[in-house]
C-alpha cells in the first residue's frame, strides 16, 4: 500500500493533489517522469506525471484532473488511505540544458507537469519566461509556485476573469516576436499543445511537448501508447512521454484518446450515480 | 499383456461443449477423474528406454510417475514429478506435448500417445485439491541473497530451486501481479489464474519474497541491487516487445497488439468491465494476425467477448501454423475461421480514426526459406478487402530494451536478446544470469523453466564456491 500523506483540492475541487509515500520512486525520479497508479484490486492503471518529489521524506506528489471513473475513485481517497499499486519512475526524464532563454507554456493540469521542468530549467541557468492559462480564475493552479520557478510569469484566462483575456497562444506569439527564445516547453491539453506548435513552427523553435496517450504497462510491452512522431511510430511510455512537438501528429493522438470514450462515459456515469 | 494395452484407446479429456464454452471464460478441459487417470496410466508400456523422456526438455521421469499413479500412490507421483518440474499443473496444460513428450511416445507411432500432459495435470490438480500442502524440506540458510527479476515460469523456477538450497530469494516484478505470461498472456479458459497464484503462494510459504511494481532498470538498477547486498541476480524478463506489421493505417483505433489485448483481458480482467475499471474493445468482426498460441488465445478471447465473427489471418498454410494442435482444434470447434495464405497490406478507417476494413493479398508457397518452411509469396493482383472493426496483431515479439539499455555492460546478440551461456545461464556481467524468452526469444514455458533450473544450479555453485 502506498499511503497518501497529504491531500489538497485545487481549482474548485476539479483538480486534486496527493502526496504519496513511495520512497524508492522518490529517490530516483527526475523532472518529466511519470508513475502508474492503481487504486485497488479491480482498478485501472492510470499514468500521472510527478509534479514534485521529496527524496528525504520519501514522497512523490501527483496532481490530477478528475475526468472519469478512475480519477473520481482517486479523488475519494483520504489521507491515511492509499493506492494499492504505484509503479515508476517511468518514461525518459526531460532533457534539461542551458540554452539561454526558455519559454514554458502550461494549460490546465499541464501546469502541474510543467512546474518541475520549469524549476529545473531555471536552476540550469536559463532565463525562464512562463505562460500559464486556464478557463477562468478559479481553475488556475500553482500560480505562486510557477512565479518562483520562473523569472517572468504571464497568466491568461479564456474568460478574462484574471490576467490576459484570451489563450496562451496569444502571449506565446507576442513573446516569440519580441524576444530571442531558444527553447519552448508546452504542456497541457492536446489542442493547446497543437496550437502552440503551430506558432513555434513558424519561428522554427524547438518545442518540447509531453504526450498523454492511453497506457497500460508503461514499460514498452503493449504498444497501446503508440504515437506518430516525424512519421515514425513511437511508444510514448518508453520513447517519451516528451517529444519534439514540431514532429508530433496531434490529430492522430486526439483520435486515439477517444478509443474508449463510450465505455468510459457509461462507466463514469454509473459510478457517479452510485456515489451521489 | 502389452498387446492388450496397445489396443486400449486414449481416455478422452472431458471438456465443456464448444457452443457453451465459446461464450464463457471457464477452463475448457475439466480434468480427469481418478478412475480416468488410472485407466489412461495403464496404457503406458513402461518402456525400459522411454523415448517420451527424451522429448521432454526437463526430462520428467514419465514412466516413473505414471507407475506410481497406476499403483494409486498419488502423493508419491506428484513428488516424483516435482523433482524435475516445479510447475506440473501449468505444463500439463500448456506444453506442446505433441512435439515433445507425447510426440516421442512409442505408442504415438502406431496410434495414440499416452496422454502424458493430462496425467501430469491430473497429479498436480489432485495434490492441490486433496494434498496436505506440506512443504518440501529446505536446506540450512546460507545468508546469501539472490534477486530474481521477472516472475514468469523461468524466474519462478529459479526462486523455487534456490530457496530450497538455502538462499534468501527476492522476486522483483514490474507488473502489479506475479506470474509473467502465465497471468497476463495465457487466458483463464486455458490456465486458471488461481493455479498460478497458488504456485506463487507456495514459493512465498517457502520464504521467497515477492516484490511487485519493481521495474528493474527504472525503480532499481542491477548495480544498486549488488550494492544492497545481493550476491547474484537472475534475469527472466521475457520477450515483452510487441511486433507490428508496419503497414499503412496501423495506428487506427481498433488495432491492438496481442500483448495489449490479452493484458487487458487477463491481467486487468477487462472481460468483467464495467465491474472492473479497465475496458477492452468489443469487436464484432475480429481478425487476428498470426497463427501461434498467442493468436489462438486472442481469437478465442474475442469469441468469448461476444464477437460475431473471428478470423485467423495467416500468410502461410495450415501445416506451418505454430500453435499447439489442441488449441487449433479447440479454436475451430468454437467457430473460429482460418484465413490461410492471406497477408494484410493496409488498414482502412473512417473519419473518426476507427478501423473499418483491412486490405489483404493472397499468398502462395514458394521455395523453402532459412527456417526450412516454404516461403509465402504474394500473388500479384489478388488484393481484396475484408470488413473488420478489431484487428489483433499476434505476429511475434522481440526483446524489450528497457532493462538492457540501462545495463550497458550486459552483452546482447544482434536482435537485442541477452547473451547467456547455455550450460550455466551466465551473462557477460559478473554475478548476473539470464534465461527464458529474454535469451532464446519467444519460446515455451517448459524451456523457460529448464533454463531457470540450469541457472539455479550455476548460481548455487557460485554462491557456495565462488565460481
Ligand atoms: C504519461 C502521462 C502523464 C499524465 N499526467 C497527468 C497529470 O499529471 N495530471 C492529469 O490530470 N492527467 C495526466 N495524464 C492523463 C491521465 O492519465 C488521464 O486523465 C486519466 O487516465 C483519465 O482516467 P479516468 O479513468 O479518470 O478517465 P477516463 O474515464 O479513462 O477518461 C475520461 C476522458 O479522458 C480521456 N482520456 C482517457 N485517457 C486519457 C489520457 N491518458 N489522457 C488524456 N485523456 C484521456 C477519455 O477519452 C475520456 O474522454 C497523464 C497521462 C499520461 C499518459
Ligand atoms: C499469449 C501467449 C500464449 C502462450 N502459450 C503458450 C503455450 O500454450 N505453451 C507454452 O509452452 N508456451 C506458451 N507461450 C510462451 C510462454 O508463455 C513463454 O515462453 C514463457 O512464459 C517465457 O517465460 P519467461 O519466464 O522467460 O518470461 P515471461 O513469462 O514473459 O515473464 C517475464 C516477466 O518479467 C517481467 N519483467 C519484464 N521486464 C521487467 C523489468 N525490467 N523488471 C521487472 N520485471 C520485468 C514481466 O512483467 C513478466 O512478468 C505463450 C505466450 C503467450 C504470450
Ligand atoms: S513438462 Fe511438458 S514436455 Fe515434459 S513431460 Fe510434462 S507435459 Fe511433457
Ligand atoms: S514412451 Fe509412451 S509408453 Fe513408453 S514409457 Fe513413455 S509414455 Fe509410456
Ligand atoms: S503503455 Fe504499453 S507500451 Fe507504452
Amino acid at each position: 500500500m502506498f499511503n497518501i500523506v497529504k491531500r489538497e483540492e485545487m481549482a474548485e475541487g476539479t483538480v486534486i493533489l496527493n502526496e504519496i509515500q513511495a520512497p524508492l520512486i522518490a529517490a530516483k525520479a527526475k523532472p518529466g517522469q511519470f508513475v502508474i497508479l492503481k487504486a485497488n484490486e479491480d482498478g485501472e492503471r492510470i499514468p500521472l506525471t510527478m509534479a514534485d518529489t521529496n527524496p528525504e521524506k520519501g514522497t512523490i506528489t501527483i496532481i490530477y484532473m478528475v475526468v472519469g471513473k478512475s480519477t473520481a475513485l482517486f479523488k475519494d481517497l483520504k489521507v491515511g488511505q492509499g493506492y494499492q499499486d504505484v509503479i515508476g519512475p517511468l518514461g525518459k526524464p526531460t532533457h534539461i540544458e542551458k540554452t539561454g532563454k526558455v519559454l514554458c507554456v502550461g494549460g490546465g493540469t499541464g501546469v502541474a507537469v510543467l512546474h518541475p521542468i520549469t524549476r529545473a530549467m531555471k536552476e540550469a541557468g536559463n532565463h525562464v519566461i512562463c505562460v500559464i492559462g486556464s478557463r477562468n480564475k478559479g481553475l488556475l493552479i500553482l500560480e505562486d509556485k510557477m512565479k518562483s520557478a520562473s523569472h517572468d510569469l504571464r497568466i491568461c484566462t479564456d474568460d478574462g476573469s484574471y490576467g490576459h483575456h484570451g489563450f496562451v497562444t496569444d502571449i506565446v506569439k507576442e513573446v516569440l516576436e519580441k524576444q530571442s527564445i531558444k527553447q519552448v516547453v508546452a504542456i497541457g491539453p492536446v489542442p493547446m499543445m497543437k496550437a502552440v506548435c503551430n506558432i513555434t513552427k513558424q519561428f522554427n523553435i524547438p518545442t518540447l511537448v509531453s504526450l498523454n496517450p492511453i497506457m497500460i504497462d508503461g514499460t514498452g510491452m503493449c504498444g497501446g501508447c503508440r504515437v506518430t512522431v516525424g512519421n515514425e511510430t513511437k511508444f510514448a511510455c518508453v520513447d517519451g512521454p516528451e517529444f519534439d512537438g514540431l514532429q508530433v501528429n496531434f490529430d492522430e493522438l486526439t483520435l486515439r484518446l477517444k478509443a474508449y470514450c463510450d465505455e468510459e462515459k457509461n462507466c463514469y456515469e454509473d459510478y457517479c450515480r452510485l456515489t451521489d | 499383456m502389452p498387446n492388450k494395452k496397445k489396443k486400449a484407446a486414449r481416455v478422452p479429456m472431458p471438456e465443456q461443449a464448444p457452443e457453451i464454452r465459446k461464450r464463457n471464460f471457464e477452463e475448457v478441459p475439466t480434468g480427469y477423474t481418478v478412475k480416468m487417470a488410472q485407466q489412461e496410466a495403464a496404457r503406458c508400456l513402461q518402456c525400459k528406454k522411454p523415448a517420451c523422456v527424451d522429448g521432454c526438455p526437463v526430462e520428467v521421469d514419465i514412466p516413473g510417475f505414471i507407475n506410481l499413479l497406476t499403483e494409486g500412490d498419488l502423493t508419491a507421483a506428484i513428488r516424483h514429478i516435482w523433482s524435475t518440474n516445479a510447475l506440473p499443473a501449468v505444463c500439463g496444460r500448456v506444453c506442446p506435448q505433441e512435439i515433445q513428450c507425447e510426440g516421442k511416445c512409442i505408442l504415438a507411432k502406431r496410434g495414440e500417445a499416452v496422454a502424458i500432459g493430462n496425467l501430469e495435470r491430473f497429479c498436480a490438480d489432485y495434490e492441490r485439491e486433496n494434498g496436505t500442502g506440506a512443504l518440501p524440506p529446505t536446506q540450512a540458510r546460507t545468508g546469501k541473497k539472490v534477486a530474481v527479476v521477472g516472475s514468469g515460469p523461468s524466474g519462478l523456477t529459479v526462486a523455487g530451486d534456490l530457496i530450497i538450497k538455502g538462499h534468501d530469494v527476492t522476486i522483483m516484478e514490474a507488473f502489479h501481479k506475479p506470474g509473467g505470461v502465465l497471468v497476463y498472456g495465457i487466458p483463464e479458459f486455458r490456465l486458471p489464474k488461481e493455479i498460478v497464484a497458488q504456485e506463487v503462494n507456495f514459493l512465498e510459504r517457502l520464504g521467497v519474497k515477492v516484490e511487485c511494481n519493481m521495474v528493474a532498470g527504472r525503480t532499481v538498477s542491477l548495480d544498486e541491487l549488488f550494492e544492497q547486498g545481493y550476491g547474484a541476480i537472475y534475469l527472466g524478463v521475457g520477450a515483452g516487445l510487441p511486433s507490428f506489421m508496419n503497414i499503412p493505417g496501423e495506428n487506427l483505433i481498433g488495432i491492438l497488439s496481442a500483448n495489449e489485448y490479452l493484458t487487458r483481458a487477463n491481467l486487468m480482467k477487462a472481460y468483467k468491465f464495467p465491474e472492473v475499471d479497465t475496458p477492452i474493445p468489443m469487436g464484432k468482426k475480429v481478425c487476428v494476425l498470426g497463427a501461434g498460441n498467442v493468436a489462438m488465445d486472442a481469437a478465442r478471447t474475442a469469441m468469448r467477448l461476444g464477437a460475431e465473427q473471428v478470423r485467423i489471418v495467416y500468410r502461410r498454410s495450415r501445416d506451418e501454423m505454430p500453435a499447439r494442435k489442441a488449441e487449433i482444434h479447440h479454436a475451430e470447434e468454437e467457430g473460429i475461421e482460418m484465413f490461410l495464405l492471406t497477408n494484410p497490406v493496409r488498414y482502412i478507417g473512417d473519419e473518426s480514426g476507427r478501423l473499418t476494413a483491412m486490405e489483404c493479398i493472397k499468398m502462395e508457397l514458394g521455395e523453402p526459406d532459412d527456417s526450412g518452411r516454404r516461403r509465402p509469396v504474394a500473388i500479384k493482383g489478388s488484393e481484396f478487402e475484408m470488413e473488420t472493426d478489431l484487428v489483433i496483431v499476434a505476429v511475434g515479439s522481440g526483446a524489450n530494451p528497457l532493462l538492457t539499455k540501462s545495463t550497458p555492460d550486459l552483452a546482447l546478440n544482434k536482435w537485442g536478446y541477452i547473451e547467456a551461456d547455455l550450460e550455466t545461464g551466465k551473462t557477460s556481467k559478473k554475478g548476473v544470469w539470464a534465461g527464458g524468452d529474454i535469451v532464446t526469444g519467444a519460446a515455451t514455458v517448459i524451456l523457460a523453466m529448464g533454463a531457470g533450473r540450469v541457472a539455479a544450479n550455476s548460481i548455487h555453485k557460485y554462491l557456495t564456491w565462488g565460481w
